[in-house]
């Protein structure tokens, strides 16, 4: 295999090709940067830092995340972000860039799409209705679907020439993906239909048109779920149908932004075996979709200075100084009173990180073996959290250029 | 038959749930297996179709059934146990309580056939909830022959964001139905939740996101389980995130049995992946703020034959330093949850991945330390 466009293979290692954040996003053709991953990786710091960096690197860039990590709002310098993107101030580094932050409040922007397509008495209804109240505050699938229409509504700002997006912390990370076609086959479906018919049709005409399998159906579902409940719900999709109309449009069309040229995913995973394979399925899923892929930033890989000590020799070494400690201490207790307590304890940690990091790489390892053509950079693990901008313009050098993202060899 | 005490003898549903990344469906079967002792049969449930349990005891993906998964092994004291194990989805137990229900026969079909369940999960998603723990709740209260079919039932709930609202499911159809067969159901599978029988463990590690929910979702249970948080309950009640933790709620301090009727039993804390510090005491204190005495070091690594003694243990002293930090944030945090009052117990990292024999660690250690 050549080195170049494809990763290489060096004494039996691979090695992928090198994730280039910064030629990412000082290319202005980049408007949108999505984060993706599975749960607990990283991704909202991670989108952060790569928003900090761009807007210090002069774009004018706003952070969307859905995340309501308080820590990451003051980490920003900001108590709390809220659904209206805040400035974020930059300190001295103040160049021509800016960075604004808003978290998403699912809620309220679904409030706000029902405030704007209805008149207000008609509003006022459907944000009564118990229907609306669930699937509107409720965790499944609408924080997926309004993550996808706050973004939308950031492009058609033209406020910005860079949207940093963080995605849901979903079940599967795949899920944002399906949410605007999810909602389309839903205003789609059969059932959707039927329970319309009767608010097109008015009274009990509609009756007569059902079948016997529609029949099956309304019976048990007013069966299982009672008449009131049913009426709600009718009352309820016949609002979104009529006053949804665009709804469908509008996640047709998201979804063609997530594909046009200007956006790029990033994958965030970190050298453990769940969060790899959900990267592995996420780049398997962009890549069927048609979606542009940029690279996996994987975060919290462990490092070490001391890396041309070896694990085995760090381990020799410490049983050599534990056991010529004075008689009768126990050396196996790294908290005992040895001479070489701390040496020992030094060497054990060592050899531990050594093979944790040996471990991590060889998970990384399989990940590119399996996609060789993904660029990856690495995060150190970070010795505490991140807690102001200096934290997070440490990690975004780390995948930006000033470091070498990689272990020494 | 004997069977020495533990922190949650009488609790028949244990409901685990975790931040993602914590080890929370590793932990639900770990709990399964040192619960399922002295002949007990233990269900683990599984609500969120990922087939975690199967990937864990390594056999086929699990089907809509109950399959025997493992045996605890006997102990010189103690005799073993099964472990059964079901995977289980909306539409399957949709079906499933409308055959054994309403006696609907070949219900399926239609349903899937009209999309019912594509309906049901996008209308309303308490709906499918309900469905979820009321199949728990359906095995918690199974007897054949008079006898229960299981001692104990393990649910491996959803991520620490989502368990309020996913055991609170009485309110979240109360919004919607007020009277109606469902509703008679979600009572139904309310009192069992909410019953001293049911306890809700929380699965963290010693970081500060899932910590930080970890304490967020306790909050949330404690504040659903006073009755004025019960009567408003709904959705206001939820959506406050980061609702501060407040010491002396009811139902804490005291073990979590006498909690108000009504109430959610917040059970334990299972703090995973827990890694000895290298260093106690003082020297970690100092390491921490960054004084390592490299002298000492260096004289010691020489004494080992390590070359280059002086940038080794420049090197190392970083190392040292920064394992410190993260030490001594963790015993903050450790702290931090240990004033919830509620009891904490320590799994130890398994190094390599989890197989069934670390799976049979992390079991002995719950048991070791009364969790079980």
């Amino acid at each position: 295999m050549t080195s170049g466009a494809g990763g290489s293979v060096t004494a039996g290692r691979v090695r992928p090709p090198r994730l280039d954040v910064d030629g990412l996003i000082d290319d202005r053709r980049t408007r949108i940067i999505v984060c993706c991953g599975a749960g607990g990786v990283g991704k909202t710091t991670t989108a952060a830092a790569v928003g900090l960096r761009a807007a210090e690197r002069g774009r004018h860039v706003v952070v969307l995340t859905v995340d309501p990590a308080r820590r990451l709002a003051q980490s920003m310098g900001l108590t709390w972000l809220d659904n209206i993107p805040r400035p974020v101030p930059l300190g001295e580094r103040a160049g021509p860039g800016t960075l604004h932050a808003m978290m998403l409040d699912m809620k309220r922007t679904f409030d706000e799409i029902v405030e704007t397509h209805a008149d207000p008495d008609r509003a006022a209804q459907i944000l009564a209705n118990p229907f609306y109240q669930s699937v509107s505050s409720s965790f499944s699938g609408t924080q997926e679907y309004m993550a996808m229409e706050k973004l939308g509504q950031l492009h058609r700002a033209g406020e910005w020439d860079l949207i940093v997006v963080d995605t849901p912390p979903s079940r599967s990370a795949l899920d944002f993906l399906d949410a605007p076609q999810r909602l389309s086959r839903f205003l789609d479906g059969r059932l959707l239909r039927l329970l319309t018919a009767p608010a097109k049709m008015g009274g009990r005409a509609y009756l007569r048109l059902l079948n016997a399998g529609v029949g099956v159906v309304t019976g048990m579902l007013t069966k299982v779920l009672g008449a009131q409940v049913l009426r709600d719900a009718q009352t309820f999709v016949s609002a979104l149908d009529t006053m949804f109309g665009g709804f469908r449009e509008r996640a047709d069309y998201t979804y063609r932004l997530l594909r046009a040229h200007g956006t790029a995913f990033l994958v965030i995973a970190v050298p453990e075996g769940d969060a790899l394979r959900e990267a592995s399925y996420f780049v398997e899923r962009l890549d069927s979709e048609g979606m542009p892929l940029a690279g996996l930033i994987l975060n919290r890989v462990h490092q070490s200075p001391a890396a041309h000590l070896s694990a085995a020799r760090s381990l020799a070494a410490a049983e050599t100084l534990a056991t010529a400690g004075p008689a009768g201490e126990a050396p196996a207790a790294a908290r005992g009173a040895g001479p070489h307590d701390l040496a020992v304890a030094a060497l054990r940690l060592h050899a531990e990180r050594m093979q944790q990091a040996a471990a991590e790489r060889r998970l990384a390892e399989h990940f590119t073996a399996a996609h060789p053509l993904v660029p990856v950079a690495e995060v150190p693990a970070q010795p505490d959290d991140v807690h102001d901008l200096a934290g997070l313009r440490a990690i975004g050098r780390w995948f930006g250029q000033e470091e070498g993202s990689r272990q020494p060899a | 038959m004997t069977r020495r005490d533990t922190d949650w003898d009488g609790v028949r549903l244990h409901v685990v749930t975790g931040k993602g990344g914590t080890g929370k469906t590793t932990v639900a079967a770990a709990l399964a297996l040192a619960l399922a002792t002295d002949g007990r049969r233990v269900l683990l449930v599984e609500v969120e179709g990922r087939q975690g349990i199967a990937q864990l005891f390594d056999c086929p993906p699990l089907p809509y059934a109950e399959r025997r998964v493992a045996v605890a092994p006997a102990t010189p004291d103690q005799p073993g146990g099964d472990v059964y194990a079901l995977a289980a989805d909306p539409e399957s137990a949709l079906i499933e309580y409308l055959e054994m229900f309403y006696g609907l026969r070949h219900a399926g079909s239609a349903l899937t056939r009209f999309g019912v369940l594509d309906f049901a999960t996008t209308i309303a998603p308490g709906l499918r909830d309900v469905l979820l723990t009321g199949k728990a709740a359906e095995a918690v209260r199974r007897k054949e022959g008079g006898r229960r079919v299981y001692d104990a039932v393990v649910l491996d709930a959803p991520p620490t964001g989502r368990i309020a609202r996913f055991l609170n499911v009485s309110a979240e159809v109360s919004g919607l139905a007020r009277v109606g067969p469902i509703r008679g159901h979600a009572d139904m599978v309310q009192r069992v939740i909410r019953s001293p029988e049911t306890a809700v463990h929380f699965v963290t590690v010693l970081e500060e996101m899932p910590v930080q929910e970890t304490l967020d979702g306790i909050a949330e249970l404690r504040d659903l389980s006073e009755p004025a948080g019960s009567q408003a309950a709904g959705h206001g009640a939820i959506a406050a995130h980061g609702s501060p933790y407040r010491p002396g709620s009811p139902g804490s301090g005291d073990g979590g049995r006498a909690h108000p009727a009504g109430g959610f039993q917040v059970g334990g804390i299972m703090i995973n992946m827990v890694r000895p510090a290298a260093l106690a005491g003082e020297q970690l204190r100092a390491a921490a703020r960054g004084q390592v005495d490299e002298d000492d070091l260096a004289l010691s690594l020489k004494a080992a034959g390590l070359d280059d003694s002086r940038r080794l243990a420049a090197d190392l002293a970083t190392e040292l330093a920064e394992h410190a930090t993260a030490a001594s944030a963790a015993q903050g945090r450790r702290r931090r949850l240990a004033r919830t009052g509620r009891p904490c117990y320590d799994l130890p990292l398994i190094a390599d991945g989890i197989d069934l024999a670390g799976l049979y660690r992390l079991a002995a250690a719950l048991r070791d330390q009364a969790a079980a």
